[in-house]
C-alpha cells in the first residue's frame, strides 16, 4: 500500500473514532445492563412472575383484562394489549389520549388466566429506563437517536478503517501477536489489535444493527403513512368511533385468519399503528426468526371484520431483524453471557484506543510504524515509538 | 508468536473471524436447541483466540 493511501486510512480512522468513542463508550456501558434487563427486571421485581396457569384453566376474556386495567387507571383509554410468551402474563397500555407517548404510559400487567393484576412497577420508571433513555436517545428524543445512529455509523467506519490499517501492521507478524514485555505504547498497540480483530464482525453487526434501530421512528411513520394512509383514506372525514368492538372476537378473527401465528401485541385505534378505525392486530411466529416478524390484521372496530392483513415492507422487515441482532437476546441466557462479554472487550478496544491517540507522536510517525511493522514485525526500534 | 516470519496473507484471519461471526449471529435467529449451541460455541471460541493470545503474550523486553 501506497505510504499516501496509508496516511488516508490512517486518518479516516483516527477521526472517526475519535469522534465517536465517547458516546460509543457510553453506549457500550449502558448496553451491558441492558443485555440483562428481563434477569434484572425478574430479580428487582420489576417483571412480576405469575404464577403458571391451572391445568385445564382458560385464558380471561381479553375485554375484561382491558377493564380492569382500566379500573386502575380511572380517565384513561387502552392504547396497546400485549403478551409474553414467556409468562401467562398479559400488559395494557393505557393513557389519557390515543396518542400518548411512551414516557406518559401507564402499563398494568394481569394475568392471563385469573384476571389478577400483578404488582408491577411502570416500565417508564427506575434506573433501567433512565439507563435505556441514555442508550436509545440521551433523553433528547429523535434528534438524540439520530445523533446515535450517526455516531454508530461512524464506528463501523471506524472498523473499516481499522481492518485496512490491520492489513499492513501485520503482514510480518502472527495472528495473536501481543508483546507487553517492551514499551507500553507497543503493548496496548497490539491489545487494540488483537481486540480489534476478535470483535470486528460482531461489532460492526451490533453497530449497524443500532444504527437502523435508531431510525425505527421515521420508519414506523414512513409505513404508518404510506401502508395504513391506504386503509384510513377509506374511512377519511368519518369521527373515531366512541365505542369499540369485541376486542376478544377481533383477536379470535385474526388467530383464525393466521392459523400458523400467535398474536404479540394489539394497536388500539389513534395510537398511530392502525389508523383510528381498526385494531391492528400484530401476529407472529413461534420460532426465534419469525418471532420478531409480524403480521397485522387490521379489524374494523366497528363492525369487528377484518379489513385487511398488509404484509409489511422490507424496510420494516429489516428493522425487526435487526433488533435481535442488536439486543443479543435471542439465543438463551449464554448467548447473553457472551454478548456481554464482546461488549466488554469492545469497551477494551476503545479504551486502548484512546491511550493510543493520547500517545500518538505524529501522524508521519505512526506511517513510517505500521509500514516498519510490514517490512520486519517490529516497530520497537525506532519510529518514534513512545516507551 | 511475535517472531518475524515471512510475509503472509494479514486478512486470513480478520475474514475467518468475520465469516464465523455471521455464522454466530444468524445460527440462534434461524432456531433454538443446537442452533443456539452454535452461537454460543462460535462466540465462546472468538473469546478464546482472545484469551490465547493473552495466555501466549510475549513478555520479552
Amino acid at each position: 500500500m501506497q505510504r499516501s493511501t496509508l496516511k488516508a486510512w490512517f486518518l479516516v480512522h483516527k477521526w472517526t473514532s475519535l469522534v465517536c468513542t465517547v458516546f460509543l463508550l457510553l453506549l457500550c456501558l449502558t448496553g451491558l445492563p441492558l443485555v440483562f434487563w428481563e434477569e434484572i427486571g425478574h430479580l428487582t421485581g420489576a417483571d412480576p412472575e405469575a404464577a403458571p396457569a391451572a391445568p385445564g384453566a382458560q385464558p380471561q376474556n381479553l375485554d375484561d383484562l382491558v377493564n380492569s386495567a382500566l379500573s386502575q387507571y380511572p380517565g384513561d383509554m387502552p392504547l396497546f394489549f400485549g403478551w409474553d410468551d414467556h409468562s401467562p402474563s398479559v400488559y395494557v397500555n393505557t393513557g389519557a389520549r390515543p396518542d400518548t407517548p411512551p414516557p406518559e404510559m401507564h402499563t398494568a400487567i394481569l394475568h392471563q388466566y385469573t384476571g389478577e393484576v400483578l404488582p408491577a412497577p411502570q416500565f417508564n420508571e427506575g434506573v433501567m429506563y433512565f439507563i435505556y433513555r441514555l442508550h436509545t436517545d440521551v433523553f433528547v428524543g429523535l434528534p438524540g437517536m439520530l445523533f446515535l445512529g450517526a455516531m454508530a455509523l461512524l464506528f463501523a467506519i471506524a472498523i473499516v478503517s481499522g481492518v485496512v490499517l490491520y492489513g499492513p501492521f501485520m503482514r510480518k507478524l502472527s495472528f495473536g501477536t501481543l508483546r507487553t514485555g517492551r514499551s507500553r505504547r507497543l503493548a496496548w498497540l497490539d491489545l487494540h489489535n488483537v481486540l480489534g480483530i476478535v470483535t470486528l464482525g460482531w461489532a460492526f453487526v451490533v453497530g449497524i444493527t443500532g444504527a437502523i434501530n435508531t431510525l425505527a421512528k421515521p420508519l414506523e411513520q414512513a409505513w404508518q403513512t404510506q401502508q395504513l394512509g391506504e386503509f384510513a383514506a377509506r374511512y377519511q372525514g368519518r369521527p373515531r368511533p366512541e365505542r369499540l368492538a369485541s376486542l376478544d372476537d377481533a383477536v379470535a378473527k385474526a388467530r383464525a385468519a393466521e392459523p400458523g401465528m400467535k398474536p404479540a401485541f394489539v394497536s388500539f385505534p389513534g395510537t398511530g399503528y392502525s389508523g383510528d378505525h381498526h385494531y391492528g392486530v400484530f401476529m407472529h411466529g413461534s420460532t426465534p426468526l419469525t418471532e420478531r416478524l409480524y403480521r397485522p390484521v387490521l379489524i374494523d372496530v366497528e363492525t369487528g371484520e377484518i379489513t385487511a392483513r398488509p404484509q409489511l415492507p422490507g424496510y420494516m422487515t429489516t428493522l425487526l431483524l435487526s433488533q435481535p441482532l442488536h439486543f443479543g437476546d435471542y439465543g438463551g441466557f449464554p448467548l447473553k453471557v457472551l454478548w456481554a462479554l464482546l461488549d466488554l472487550l469492545t469497551i477494551a478496544v476503545l479504551v486502548s484506543g484512546l491511550y493510543l491517540w493520547f500517545k500518538r507522536g505524529s501522524t508521519e510517525a505512526r506511517i513510517t510504524e505500521i509500514e516498519r511493522s510490514g517490512l520486519n514485525g517490529d516497530i520497537a526500534n525506532g519510529a518514534g515509538v513512545a516507551r | 508468536m511475535s517472531a518475524p516470519t515471512a510475509a503472509r496473507n494479514p486478512f486470513i484471519a480478520p475474514a475467518w473471524i468475520t465469516v464465523a461471526s455471521i455464522v454466530g449471529l444468524v445460527s440462534a435467529l434461524i432456531g433454538d436447541g443446537v442452533f443456539n449451541a452454535v452461537s454460543w460455541v462460535v462466540f465462546a471460541a472468538l473469546i478464546g483466540l482472545f484469551v490465547r493470545a493473552w495466555v501466549k503474550r510475549d513478555r520479552k523486553r
